[in-house]
């Protein structure tokens, strides 16, 4: 620690940080548009500038380290004009198009405008005219409204590994695009929305289905039914200004039922189901000589990223449907039976964390018979849109329980949400599977927390599993490259897609740093330590499935709803 | 007539190849082939460890790729600075119009392409257009469009022969 001095106060720094983390320590605020936490600085934006006493010209906080006894001014004439011409002119292209826009509230770049008191347009600059592009059914691109900040091809390439998209052609005329200019659904993209999250306007926003499903909602043909993910309960709260970590399980379950849907059930009963599946699944391939290490199957980026670049290791990859399309499958199937109900009868919708999820529920493989498993996939932000615009406030209701068949829940079901979770909750049941013993303690330390890669060997009856859970696709590839380069010594691998699991899914609410992601993390953590039923195993519902409908876990009828298969997927890489 | 090089080969050239090496890699092709297929682009990308995004990003980049195949009747408008004093930019906007494609691209029935290059040492008789190796001087737009239209004639007659 030394100190330095800011705008006149003494504040402290550390060396090898760069002046604005010292800046933004002591309080003081200083604009970024290119700045991401936890990568390099590309210092393309300028927006960070600050006078530093002594140096000519303006100084990038962002990316210059600070020393001992800087004297730093951030709040000059020069430096505040610096900002509003760099903003000025990011707007002197951009479309007055906030009344209609997919961040109208909630854009890092009007925000910047206001707080720098911008009140009028300076410059008119020409206009240039892309077509928006609608080809995914996840993510949607809208090139005008890009200010070329570059986040979401770093995102894209440094913390996916994907690189699906790159800057193409240069000055005036440089946009962000795929490779030959395709859509987006036939290129690399793994539909994970990691890109939205940092991007600073609508250049980049999800895939709507919020009126499709106010239109089944209206329907009185249709039986509307709802599950929601586990990730959801510990994000949607911050829609409503609740600060991050807040859970709101029970309330949502009530405002689910306010908005009008006819059923509501938790997905992570059906994260349960999966835990018994890829459990089972897990032990027949060890009994039977592999292949291994099994990959998880429950994110549906990392099946197409598989699919893509390491299609030689598809038979590793769990044949179990995510808890998503186990739910969808059973919904469809047995509790269609059990209301007397023609499937197509049922409008199924999920709420997801994940953008990826809407790209998995089309899946042709997703159904049977022409009916899909889950009709309309709604992310975090679009379940609040349709509570405001229904005028349901969570927040104001009493909580209610979710419902049978499929409502019943253990938390290693809820621990899906983050990374280490699926690993966390498949040991607690394998112990027990494989021993008849419950474990002593369920609390799986080195699992948690916001690694990008955690590793653990223990010991499951006779045999010495090796286990390893990696989030973000950049860290998976780090690992499949190793097991290319011959390393034999895991079993189980979890992959999540997104940094830290899906808490910090690309459909959850935008604006999150590291701080927000580790409370709602913790929050899912709080939920498993307060639970009564913390093991898969001993859902009691589950059990009840199994014997009235599916049999046994891997069964014929397991086979044909909760399984699937995978495919080499030819795409430009 | 250059040696037509397949991609394999030209990369073959350049063993252990870094990304430092693509300019020179993506020059080989376009003039082996004439343009930068996804074919050719998914190679290098393989050959040198770079996804195709990337590739096209930094062959976009420069003015001198193009990513579709030459037509029958490959026209290039001169943008030199002589050419654009005495009025090239306006035979340009006809012929994209008539032809219907930007600079770079090719039409749909593969007949015409189009391509902007710098001053083609002709200065003299700008406005210079070139199509197919043969020089057109003092080019209005009124004359490139019956050029054009010339073209498309002969193609008539062969077709009906
Ligand atoms: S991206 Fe932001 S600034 Fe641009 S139109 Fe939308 S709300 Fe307005
Ligand atoms: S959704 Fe994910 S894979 Fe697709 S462009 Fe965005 S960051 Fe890349
Ligand atoms: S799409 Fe968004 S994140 Fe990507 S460069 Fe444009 S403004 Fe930045
Ligand atoms: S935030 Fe520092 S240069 Fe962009
Ligand atoms: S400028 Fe056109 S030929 Fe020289």
């Amino acid at each position: 620690m030394f100190a330095i001095e800011a705008n006149g106060q003494t504040i402290e720094a550390q060396p090898g940080e760069t002046i604005l983390q010292s800046l933004k320590r002591g309080g003081i605020n200083v604009p970024t548009i290119c700045h991401m936490e936890g990568l390099l600085p590309s210092g393309t934006c300028r927006m960070c500038v600050v006078e530093v006493e002594g140096f000519g010209g303006l100084v990038p906080s962002c990316s210059y380290p600070v020393a001992e006894g800087m004297k730093i001014r951030t709040n000059t004439p020069v430096v505040m004009q610096t900002r509003k011409t760099i903003i000025d002119l990011l707007l002197s292209n951009h479309p007055d198009d906030c009344l209609y826009c997919a961040r109208n509230g909630n854009c890092d770049l009007a925000k910047l405008a206001a707080d720098n008191g911008i009140r009028e347009r300076s410059y008119q600059g020409e206009r240039s005219h892309r077509p928006k592009d609608l080809s995914s059914p996840s993510i949607i691109r809208d090139p005008d409204k890009c200010i070329l900040c570059g986040k979401c091809i770093r995102m894209c390439d440094e913390i996916q590994g994907v690189s699906a998209i790159d800057f193409i052609q240069r000055g005036s005329k440089a946009y962000v695009g795929t490779a030959f200019n395709q859509g987006l659904n036939v290129s690399s993209c793994i539909n994970c929305g990691q890109c939205i999250l940092v991007c600073p306007t609508a250049a980049l926003s999800e895939h709507k289905y919020v009126n499709e499903v106010l239109q089944a909602l209206a329907d009185p043909e249709k039986m509307v039914v709802v599950q929601h993910a586990p990730a959801v309960s510990v994000t949607i709260a911050e829609e409503f200004g609740f600060d991050p970590g807040t859970d709101f399980d029970g309330k949502m379950v009530a405002a689910l039922r306010r908005a009008g849907f006819d059923r509501v059930f938790d997905t992570s009963f059906a994260a349960d189901l999966t835990i018994m599946e890829e459990g089972s699944e897990l032990v027949h391939r060890v009994q039977n000589g592999g292949p291994l290490p099994m990959f998880t199957s429950c994110s549906p980026g990392w099946v197409k990223f598989v699919e893509e670049f390491y299609p030689e290791f598809l038979p590793n990859v769990s044949t179990c449907k995510s808890p998503q399309q186990m739910m969808g499958a059973v919904i469809k199937s047995f509790f269609a039976q059990k209301e007397n109900l023609d499937p197509k009868k049922i409008i199924s919708v999920s709420i997801m964390p994940c953008t990826a999820k809407k790209f998995e529920c089309n899946r042709p493989e997703m159904g049977r018979d022409f009916v899909a498993d889950v009709d309309y996939v709604l992310t975090t932000r679009e379940l609040a849109e349709l509570f405001r615009i229904t005028g349901v406030d969570p927040a104001a209701i009493e909580p209610e329980t979710a419902d049978t068949p499929f409502g019943e829940r253990s938390s290693a079901g809820k621990l899906f949400g983050a990374s280490g979770g699926v690993m966390e909750a498949a040991l607690r049941s394998a112990v027990f599977l494989l021993t008849g013993a419950e474990m002593k303690d369920y609390k799986i330390q080195a699992l948690r927390g916001m690694e990008g890669s955690k590793e653990l060997r223990v010991q499951v009856g006779d045999l010495e599993v090796g286990a390893a859970v990696v989030s973000s696709l950049g860290q998976a590839r780090k690992l499949m490259e190793e097991l290319k380069a011959g390393r034999s010594d895991l079993h189980f691998i979890e992959v999540m897609t997104c940094p830290g699991g899906c808490i910090n899914g690309g459909g959850q609410p935008i604006g999150a740093d590291k701080a927000a992601i580790k409370a709602r993390m913790a929050a899912l953590y709080q939920i498993d330590s307060a639970d009564q039923l913390r093991v898969s195993h001993k859902n009691e519902s589950v059990h009840r499935l199994y014997k009235e409908f599916l049999g046994k876990p891997l069964g014929h009828k397991s086979h044909e709803l909760l399984h699937t298969h995978y495919d080499k997927r030819e795409v430009l890489l | 007539m250059p040696t037509v090089k397949s991609v394999e080969t030209i990369l073959l050239d350049h063993p252990d190849a870094g990304r430092d090496h693509l300019i020179p890699i993506l020059q080989e092709i376009q003039e082996s082939e004439g343009f930068l297929s996804q074919e050719s682009i998914t190679k290098v990308g393989q050959a040198l460890a770079m996804p195709s995004s990337k590739i096209f990003g930094v062959a976009t980049f420069f003015n001198m790729f193009r990513f579709q195949a030459k037509g029958k009747y490959h026209v290039m408008v001169c943008r030199g600075t002589a050419c654009h004093v005495k009025g090239s930019g306006r035979s340009l906007d006809m012929v994209t119009k008539a032809l219907k494609v930007q600079p770079g691209e090719t039409t749909r029935d593969k007949m015409f392409s189009l391509e902007v290059v710098a001053c083609m040492g002709a200065c003299g008789l700008a406005p210079v257009v070139n199509i197919n190796g043969q020089f057109y001087a003092k080019v209005s737009p009124m004359k490139l469009q019956r050029i054009i239209e010339e073209c498309r004639e002969k193609e008539q007659v062969h077709a009906n022969a």
